[in-house]
């Protein structure tokens, strides 16, 4: 394996160093660092932050790899600064079984640029009726830690309670999409004003944050771990922050599209701006902010949700809900928490690397960038701002609400595995690093 | 005019300016040949993805009178039916050589979605779009109102001052969102009274007046009252307890009817649910605008087509 010296990063800290990676690992870090056998980077200006951590992507594969697939996927991630991805369940078949999970774990390994966690279904076939085969899972070798019905709520209290208290065995957590069905029949948007006057069926906060209030005492009762996925609501945040002071086990995260877009995009009927949960109003991004600020919210995650073009080049309401975010979720938490002076590099790199992975219990996490430590990191570029377009995308679909936006900064470098998967903003496949080596395969 | 997609965008310049050009289209309807040629060699289609036979009858008869060559494309026995996308449907109309389309569809903004999205180049009337916008249907009424308020020449005038109640489902109207945006446009009064379950979310930051309580409602003397079509899915949906309750409570009945004063009007934007929402006797007085409402809609939907095909393309070319 090669030898990498990255010349002159910034930590998040806000310390200068070089960094030499070797054999999977951080070798050494200091100024001046000289290794006559390593490949040189220039990192100066950049910051260097660990590798990011999604604990909700879609990745479309098995059933619907004409939207993204593990390899197509595992590419917007690496570029987007990714180095581990949790995949959820909700494909066909269902990730329900040790077989499934297996599956998508080694189409991970074998793509090679990202690892890939896959998250098993709560229920079996996300019905929301029977427990999915949990302990299967969780002893299988993809290891699931991370148990969601997303894109459907665990709405039976029963169930969910006993899905609580059984993931406990495993050190697991039920990551719930709290999403009222009744109170959601036919929605298309934010319920207020604005969906008034556009005709379009309203998403009450209260179908989010009911589900959020009877999860958390579930979750109090049973000691057992909760996460909450893309918390949209002021209303929610409340309720997280009232549960997390009472000492209950509840984590949460929010999206990068909902700390910088509101419900007024709806307005010209553009259905890359329809997603689930809706966009929100300004105050809810504000609320959202806080609680990211205030550890209220403890990770951001980018649902990032592929749809090929005809799904989303129709009528509002019958397009797919959902919009990708790999590729623009660091420069998105930039522009909506840095640059506006919420909080710094330190603690974006809790949000999106250390936090997320701690709720993941992803091996050998929390990670920091020091020696002895696995080499995950990302080389980002703070002073850059572009324009975003499709240019920038690697997964297969193209509904991403950002397009034609000025947003700052950009991905230079992504180290996984002591490996660059990343280089000058560009996927480097497995393959060609070993052609460009000149290293031999074997097995 | 370029497209009309809603009644809310609409200025009061322009809605005056058709119902203007409207009254003037009312008096061709009553000549022995009622025929203008006024868009000869044009093609209007009418795109109609929900069954309505008076909107698109009335909005075929406008283009006819203005000799405008008429394409129906309906959901029922075309590929729409057959899932073929909204996209595919307009540059199918666009390599025809549509030069308006009027579209009625069950998703809200599908009209928008026809004119932003470069699909096809035609002018784009929003004949209902789901629970979003009727614009022709509030221009209609408005020129209703109009005409029976101002009697005599009302050309050139708005409705400032005038008191309109709208009654029942507000939350599913199409019809009756058009109408509050144009009616304040015009300057008029509204107010709405219905039970708080079919009001939408957010209501109060609009520019009505809400009432629980028909009967308050109208001891406030409106000089029209417009009631709603109750959908018979609505009935069994918890919006209400029962059809009764509903008539009992909100009903323009007989009684009502006789409480109102000799010239208040009495509106429907059909089809009605007689003994519903509205009793025979109200449907059939001699204050019910429904049938005039009929009449004026065709000459609103020529006014509508005549200035979006003849007038401002023109200028712009």
């Amino acid at each position: 394996m090669t030898r990498l010296l990255f010349r002159g990063a910034t930590l998040s800290s806000g310390e200068r160093t070089d960094i030499l990676v070797s054999e999977g690992r951080i070798l050494e870090l200091g100024t001046g660092l000289n290794d006559a056998k390593a490949e040189l980077v220039d990192t100066n200006g950049l910051l260097a932050l660990t590798g990011l951590v999604d604990l909700h992507t879609h990745l479309r594969e098995p059933g619907f790899e004409q939207s993204e697939t593990v390899l197509s996927g595992s590419r917007a991630a690496a570029v987007g600064g990714y180095t581990v991805i949790h995949a959820m369940a909700n494909t066909s078949p269902v990730a329900d079984t040790a077989g499934v999970v297996e599956q998508v774990h080694s189409l991970g390994v074998e793509a090679g640029l990202v690892e890939v966690r896959p998250v098993g279904a709560v229920t079996a076939g996300l019905a929301g009726e029977a427990l999915a085969e949990i302990g299967a899972m969780a002893r299988s070798r993809a290891k699931v830690r991370v148990f969601s019905d997303d894109g459907r709520c665990v709405f039976n209290s029963q169930l969910m309670r006993r899905a609580l208290e059984y993931v406990k065995s495993f050190d697991g957590v039920i990551a719930q999409h709290a999403q009222d069905p009744n109170l959601t029949e036919g929605a298309q948007m934010n319920e207020g004003a604005l969906n008034s006057e556009l005709g379009l069926a309203g998403w009450p906060a209260a179908a989010e944050e009911a589900i959020i209030a009877r999860d958390v005492l579930l979750a109090g009762e049973s000691g057992a771990r909760l996460h909450v996925c893309h918390v949209s609501t002021a209303g929610s945040v409340d309720l997280l922050r009232w549960a997390k002071a009472r000492g209950i086990l509840v984590t949460a995260e929010a999206t990068p599209h909902h700390l910088l877009l509101t419900e007024e995009t709806a307005r010209g009927y553009d259905s890359r701006f329809k997603v689930n949960p809706p966009l929100r109003t300004s105050e809810d991004v504000a609320a959202l902010r806080e609680g990211l600020r205030d550890g209220t919210i403890d990770a951001i995650a980018t649902d990032h949700a592929p749809h090929p073009l005809e799904s989303k080049e129709t009528e509002w309401q019958a397009a797919a809900f959902g919009m990708v975010g790999l590729e623009s979720a660091l420069s998105v938490v930039h522009a909506a928490m840095v640059e506006t002076g919420e909080f710094g590099w330190t603690q974006l790199e809790a949000v999106m690397s250390t936090q997320p992975a701690g709720i993941g219990r992803v091996e050998g996490h929390p990670l920091r960038i020091a020696a002895g430590e696995p080499a995950e990191i990302v080389f980002y570029d703070p002073e850059a701002r572009s324009e975003f377009e499709a240019s920038r995308l690697r997964g297969k679909s193209s509904n991403s609400p950002f397009f034609g936006m000025t947003l700052p900064g950009k991905v230079v470098a992504t180290v996984h595995r002591g490996r660059l998967t990343v280089k000058d903003g560009e996927v480097v496949e497995p393959s060609d690093s070993k052609a460009e080596n000149g290293m031999v395969t074997n097995g | 005019m370029r497209h009309l997609l809603s009644a809310k965008d609409l200025s009061r310049e322009t809605a005056i300016e058709i119902m203007d050009t409207a009254e003037g289209m009312s008096e061709v309807a009553g000549r022995s040949v009622p025929r203008l040629p006024a868009l000869r060699g044009k093609t209007v289609v009418s795109l109609f993805y929900e069954d309505s036979t008076r909107t698109r009858t009335s909005f075929e008869l406008a283009a006819k009178m203005l000799s405008a060559d008429v394409l129906t494309f309906s959901a029922k026995g075309s590929s729409v039916s057959k899932g073929e996308s909204l996209k595919d449907t307009a540059q199918t109309l666009a390599a025809m050589g549509a030069d308006a389309v009027v579209v009625r569809h069950a998703a809200s903004g599908a009209p928008k979605l026809l004119a932003d999205s470069g699909w096809i180049d035609a002018g784009v009337v929003n004949a209902g779009d789901g629970t979003h916008e009727h614009p022709t249907q509030a221009l209609l009424d408005a020129f209703s109102i109009r005409r029976r308020i101002r009697s005599g020449d009302s050309t050139g005038t708005a409705l400032d001052g005038v008191k309109v109640l709208i009654v029942g489902d507000i939350l599913h109207s199409r019809v009756a969102r058009s109408n509050i945006w144009l009616l304040n446009t015009l300057g008029a009064q509204v107010s709405l009274a219905a039970p708080a379950t079919l009001l939408p979310r957010g209501i109060e930051h609009w520019p009505v007046k809400i009432h629980f309580d028909l009967d308050r409602a109208l001891e406030e003397k409106p000089d029209a009252v417009m009631m709603l079509r109750i959908q018979s899915e609505r009935m069994h949906a918890a919006y209400f307890p029962n059809p009764r309750e509903y008539s009992r409570f909100w009903g323009l009945n007989d009684e009502r009817l006789h409480g109102l004063s000799d010239d208040t009007l009495i509106m429907h934007p059909g089809p009605m649910n007689r003994g519903l929402e509205i009793s025979a006797a109200a449907a059939d007085s001699s204050r019910s605008t429904v049938r005039e409402q009929v009449a004026n809609g065709v000459s609103i939907r020529m006014a509508v087509l005549y200035l979006m095909l003849s007038g401002a393309r023109r200028e712009s070319q």
